[in-house]
């Protein structure tokens, strides 16, 4: 079902090790069900029997969201600087490597203009699977583009996030970035360009504490975990477990700091209302 | 002893010698020789003195006698009115909001505060702000912009409180929301770190014209323990993680990060409380006053201009 794809060879050749090494079933972690791998590219990589949300690439992501056809990549090209010489157990530099080489990317987000049921529209894709969808300055800058374009060109700018926040080998540059992106989302906010935040499993930390909760609109996929402490640490400070549910989708919904959660086969429908809606008089 | 102490009398003992010089210099070439001797070993110490390491800066930066931002405000301003409340939920101790007058004007004077003893730390939840505190923070900002007040910010938490409640709240919301309108708010903003800048609870009121920090704070994305933790998996690799994540005035200002340093007295802040708000209120009376001939256009033009810019990238 994922019509978007890249063109770049290493990535076709990380694809193809993934269908040997994957084989032809998974397993759904929430109800333990074995899934036949198609059923669940079918279902938008949602569990058939009990609704769980798998997490999904940001190609797939494009797939689902925008039409198919003509989307058109911009500012992928942008690499990390390593602004600290960070190293803990291993190099970040090395980190760096080994994620572009499993992913394909230069770092954890994609922007792409594409069309939603015929509305243009720039789309800034988080990708989780490269050091955690974590936030540095590679992260911060292209949002920012992403931001600066849908200003420039009065087109809605609709951000996915799937994030552990911060990325914290970059120290307090990744902490700026959250200042960074939320100044240009002001000037989004002032040119009257919607701003539609999706937040997917997980979003976190610095990242939710900025331009994921800053949204026209923040919409989440079922089942997310969302918040800015992490459980864990909440759980060592408070000392005692936390409540079933607790910082999922659903309870941010309960408590009033999401304005719908929406299930993935319905996102664009319903993203693409919401456009009409917003859309410039 | 620490080196970078003795380092410190060292500097003071030269100063006290400049001092002296200069007062009967004149047109004595001899003076001037020894007086320049003594300015380049002077720029040679606060070379040493400003890689004293991380870890001992953190330790400074977290010292119990430390001032914290009362102190301040009862040093540098006068006319000092607290003002209380989100309006939507609660007063959270740890952040003050006021009004206050520097050098005579009126400003809007905002900041974390930790307690002195047992009693007020726990009331001051050890400076670690609920989303009521950001919100406090935010209405009193949009009301020093109302009437075109200048704001001034003192940056002293571990960071924000991960705590349930803190969750329910939606401290990421409150936070998130401070760096969107501090970016675009019409009024001067200085924002002093004058100990731990803790990540995003730190942030949330950091977004400012002129960040300066003082000469042992620290500013950090995460705590040095906590990364220590992460990266390492072992937390008594603290003070190596505070030194990987480049968390000093010095580090910070070569990053490009915060605007100015401002200098501390003897050991430390503590060592000499009077000496070290002096400092400060010299380093805000001199950055108002330039932020102060620019129009509102022009402060948020250079506000986002130099947040837009932070973070560095190669191109392929
Ligand atoms: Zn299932």
């Amino acid at each position: 079902m994922a019509w978007f794809k890249r063109t770049s060879t290493d990535v076709e050749a990380s694809d193809e090790k993934r269908v040997k090494t994957e084989g032809l079933w998974e397993k759904c972690e929430n109800c333990r069900q074995i899934i036949w791998k198609k059923d669940l590219d079918a279902n938008f990589n949602v569990c058939p029997k009990c609704d769980q949300h798998f997490r999904i690439d940001a190609d797939t992501r494009i797939s689902i969201l925008l039409d198919e056809g003509e989307a058109e990549v911009f500012d992928e090209r942008l690499r990390s600087t390593d602004p600290l010489h960070f190293t803990d157990t291993k190099r970040y530099a090395d980190r760096l490597r080994a994620a572009t080489k499993s992913t394909g990317r230069q770092d954890a987000i994609v922007n792409v203009q594409g069309k939603m049921d015929g509305k243009p529209v720039v789309l800034s894709v988080m990708e989780y699977a490269f050091i955690g969808g974590s936030m540095g300055a590679v992260v911060g800058e292209v949002i920012t583009r992403a931001i600066e374009r849908g200003i420039k060109k009065k087109l809605p700018v609709i951000v996915v996030s799937a994030s552990g926040g911060a990325r914290m080998m970059e120290g307090a540059v990744s902490l700026m970035q959250m200042a960074k992106i939320s100044a240009a989302l002001a000037r989004l906010d002032e040119a009257g360009v919607p701003y539609i935040s999706v937040l997917t499993d997980p979003t976190t930390g610095g990242v939710t504490a900025s331009y994921a909760m800053l949204g026209d609109l923040n919409i989440a996929e079922p089942g997310a975990l969302i918040g800015f402490a992490g459980p864990r640490v909440i759980e060592q400070t408070i000392r005692q477990k936390l409540p079933e549910g607790f910082q999922r989708s659903e309870f941010l919904l309960q408590k009033g700091f999401l304005d719908a959660v929406v299930h993935r086969k319905e996102m664009k429908s319903y993203i693409s209302r919401a456009l009409d809606f917003m859309r410039v008089q | 002893m620490d080196p970078s102490i003795k380092a410190q009398q060292n500097l003071e003992s030269l100063e006290k010698q400049i001092e002296r010089l200069k007062g009967f210099a004149g047109g004595n070439q001899d003076a001037i020789d020894q007086l320049q001797g003594l300015l380049e070993k002077v720029e040679a110490i606060r070379g040493q003195i400003s890689v004293m390491s991380a870890w001992k800066r953190t330790e400074l930066a977290r010292h119990p006698q430390r001032p914290y931002t009362l102190e301040y405000i009862e040093k540098i301003f006068t006319h000092w009115s607290e003002i209380h409340g989100d309006r939507a939920y609660g007063d959270d101790p740890a952040i003050l909001c006021g009004m206050a007058r520097f050098l005579g004007e009126d400003v809007m004077v905002i900041g974390h505060q930790k307690g002195k003893d047992t009693k007020m730390k726990v009331y001051r939840n050890f400076g670690m702000p609920n989303p009521e505190g950001y919100r406090k923070a935010l209405r009193t900002m949009k009301l020093a912009e109302k009437f075109k007040r200048p704001i001034f910010t003192f940056v002293d938490t571990p960071g924000a409180y991960p705590g349930l409640g803190a969750e329910e709240r939606g401290q990421a919301e409150a936070i998130a929301r401070n760096l969107r309108e501090m970016a675009r708010l019409r009024v001067p903003i200085v924002t002093t770190i004058t100990g731990e800048g803790g990540s995003g609870g730190a942030l949330a009121i950091a977004v400012a014209d002129r960040v300066l920090m003082m000469e042992n704070s620290v500013y950090s994305v995460i705590s040095p323990e906590g990364c220590a933790s992460i990266m390492w998996r072992d937390a008594t690799k603290k003070e190596v993680a505070a030194q990987a994540l480049k968390i000093t005035a010095p580090e910070m200002k070569e990053l490009g990060l915060i605007d100015d340093i401002i200098p501390e007295p003897g050991d430390g802040a503590h060592s000499d409380p009077d000496t070290a708000a002096e400092n400060v209120a010299e380093a805000l009376a001199r950055h108002l006053h330039d932020l102060k001939s620019k129009s509102a256009e022009q402060l948020v033009d250079e506000r986002y201009t130099k947040f837009r810019n932070m973070g560095q990238f190669f191109t392929e």
